[in-house]
């Protein structure tokens, strides 16, 4: 992994205590990280945890109704939305589709499109697009103006699994040829293990961060990689049985440890119903023990690995 | 044949069109055509004021458009009622208040029916400045905030995250709006003002590559619509306002017969269908 950051350098984007409020009630609060240039951060979480939120208030779409965000001066942000539905009545090719928010040199498009693997598709009508390629067009978009931070709202959606590894590898590629920071929403929690600087879970404020680089390197760890659900479930309990740290360590699904965390420090998930994610009215909410990601057993496919566990 | 007059309509008219086609475009584009009809409806308001208060009457619609079009965006914020019910009530509220007021006005006798459908024959010097001068401006306007205004009908929130700014770029593309109403209205009339914006645009949509390509396209379709439409209001002693749209409505049903490109022509029609609601 290259390393880009530097210590002395400024992160391009800083948030402190950073919470948005909408009819009043906080769709997120206490959120607070860092991208340096060459890092990977995913946001992770249930639907509506306010991950698009946080994404948003990182670049300044929206504005934090307490705490700060700072960003780079002069920061270049490249996104690509969540959901982008492009009117029929609007005739634009992939090419025209480059220079929407800026200009751009017919090399640097060329490059983009090539980098994306749809060069072939410089001149097809945006709307005749599949749905990978329409996300490998609005990848193509974002990176051929060189951004400082890269944001990715949910990238893979829509698009097949081997298409998934593939943009995901691209995304990789992308943050080792440029040095961007990249900051990623994500639900496919097995690319979070694998590519991931830190790991952020969303639940209306920070439930647990973590470093799962050091996790997805270790080789027990790797052989759980078997299929893709075991991928799943294997980061899934990494995150959601342990991580509850206030300085976010982080423990192997098989029981091992990393850094100082351990498996029986009583943060065991035997608890678990104990803490259930939807009494979570505490706003001041520290990321301590009792910070059981207990949300995620709700989303379909987790429950049983769960279950079994306790 | 050719009356001084009917040369007059004919320049006004074909400024008039040059001017709304780029604009028209965005209407599609963004799915206002509602919201233009809204505005349009508006002007009669705007009339009615002119007289009550002795105001110089393209001022008055210009502005009653422009409160209307701001009105509108406050009350979307709140949320309470779509859009879609929110045009229905500022649209027919405001059209209906005009007439109510003119009607109370008995001291003014004002020709109803020329605000209404037009009345292109009718164009002075000083008006053909007006539309020429006021589409020149409306054209620079629309070429300085052609990209914000692109990228944010694509999506806002991307277009903000990359350092332009949609909600000024829609601020400014409404008070255009307001101006090509005020301009419209002797010409095409109140009621016909969103066809010559939305019919030329969707006519252009199928011959067009690009969106600064279908711009230019519904200039020149809204202009030989123009005067296809005055021509044949001529020819057959009709009403000029709805001539017009009846001939732009004739060249978006020729751009839907299946020529050229094939497999689009069904796709045309629902797509067009759809994007007016």
């Amino acid at each position: 992994m290259l390393n880009f950051r530097d210590p002395d350098q400024k992160p391009l984007v800083l948030m402190n205590n950073a919470g948005v409020r909408r009819n009043g009630r906080w769709l997120v609060r206490g959120v607070e990280f860092s991208i340096s240039r060459g890092e990977i951060v995913t946001l992770i979480g249930p639907n509506g945890s306010g991950k698009s939120t946080t994404a948003k208030t990182a670049i300044g779409v929206l504005k934090p109704d307490e705490g700060w965000v700072e960003r780079k001066p002069g920061l270049k942000v490249g996104y690509v939305p969540q959901k982008l539905a492009i009117d029929w009545t609007l005739p634009l090719t992939v090419e025209r589709l480059m220079t929407l928010t800026g200009p751009l040199k017919g090399r640097e498009i060329e490059e983009a499109l090539h980098s994306t693997g749809i060069a072939h598709l410089a001149r097809a009508e945006v709307q005749h697009l599949s749905g990978g390629e329409f996300q490998r067009a609005l990848l193509a978009r974002a990176i051929a103006r060189k951004p400082d931070l890269l944001v990715l709202d949910e990238p893979v959606q829509g698009v097949d699994f081997s298409g998934e590894i593939a943009l995901y590898d691209l995304i990789k590629s992308i943050r080792n040829q440029t040095g961007c920071g990249i900051l990623l929403i994500s639900h496919d929690l097995h690319v979070v293990m694998a590519e991931t600087d830190t790991v952020i879970c969303l639940n209306g404020h920070v439930c647990c961060r973590g470093t799962p680089q050091v996790v997805s390197q270790s080789p027990e760890y790797l052989k759980l990689f078997g299929s893709r659900a075991a991928k799943t479930l294997a980061v899934y309990s990494h995150d959601h049985d342990h991580t509850h740290l206030p300085d976010g360590r982080v423990l192997h699904a098989d029981g091992s440890i990393t850094e100082h965390c351990h498996p029986d420090d009583g943060h065991h998930h035997g608890a678990h119903a104990e803490h259930e994610h939807d009494d979570h009215g505490h706003a001041d909410h520290v990321h301590g023990p009792d910070c059981g990601c207990g949300h995620q057993s709700r989303l379909q496919g987790f429950g049983n690995k769960e279950t079994r566990r306790v | 044949m050719f009356d001084d007059f009917f040369t007059r309509a004919l320049v006004a008219g074909i400024g008039l069109a040059i001017t709304v086609g780029p604009l028209g475009c965005f209407v599609i584009w963004r799915r206002m055509a509602y919201f233009g009809d809204t505005m349009a409806h508006s002007a009669l308001l705007g009339v009615a004021l002119s007289l009550l208060f002795n105001l110089n009457l393209m001022l008055s619609v210009f502005l009653v458009a422009a409160v209307v079009s701001l009105l509108l965006l406050l009350l979307q914020k709140r949320g309470a009622l779509s859009t879609d019910a929110l045009l229905g009530i500022l649209s027919h509220s405001a059209l209906s208040i005009g007439l109510v007021m003119v009607a109370f006005m008995t001291w003014v006798r004002i020709d109803l029916v020329g605000f209404l459908f037009g009345d292109i024959l009718a164009v002075s010097e000083a008006d053909i400045d007006l539309v020429w001068g006021g589409g020149i401006l409306v054209l620079f306007a629309i070429v300085y905030l052609w990209r914000p205004l692109l990228a944010s009908t694509v999506n806002p929130e991307l277009a903000e995250a990359e350092g332009l700014q949609p909600e000024r770029a829609r601020l400014y593309f409404m008070l255009l709006m307001a101006l090509v109403i005020a301009i419209a209205m002797k010409i095409v009339g109140i009621l016909l003002i969103t066809s010559l914006l939305i019919i030329p645009a969707a006519t252009a949509r199928r011959f067009a590559t690009s969106p600064e390509i279908m711009a230019v396209l519904a200039s020149v379709i809204g202009a030989l619509a123009v005067t296809g439409g005055l021509f044949g209001s001529l020819h057959f002693d009709t009403p000029s306002g709805p001539s017009i749209v009846v001939a732009a409505m004739g060249l978006f049903v020729l751009s839907l017969l299946p020529f050229g490109r094939k497999g689009e022509i069904e796709t045309a029609i629902h797509s067009t269908h759809g994007g007016h609601h």
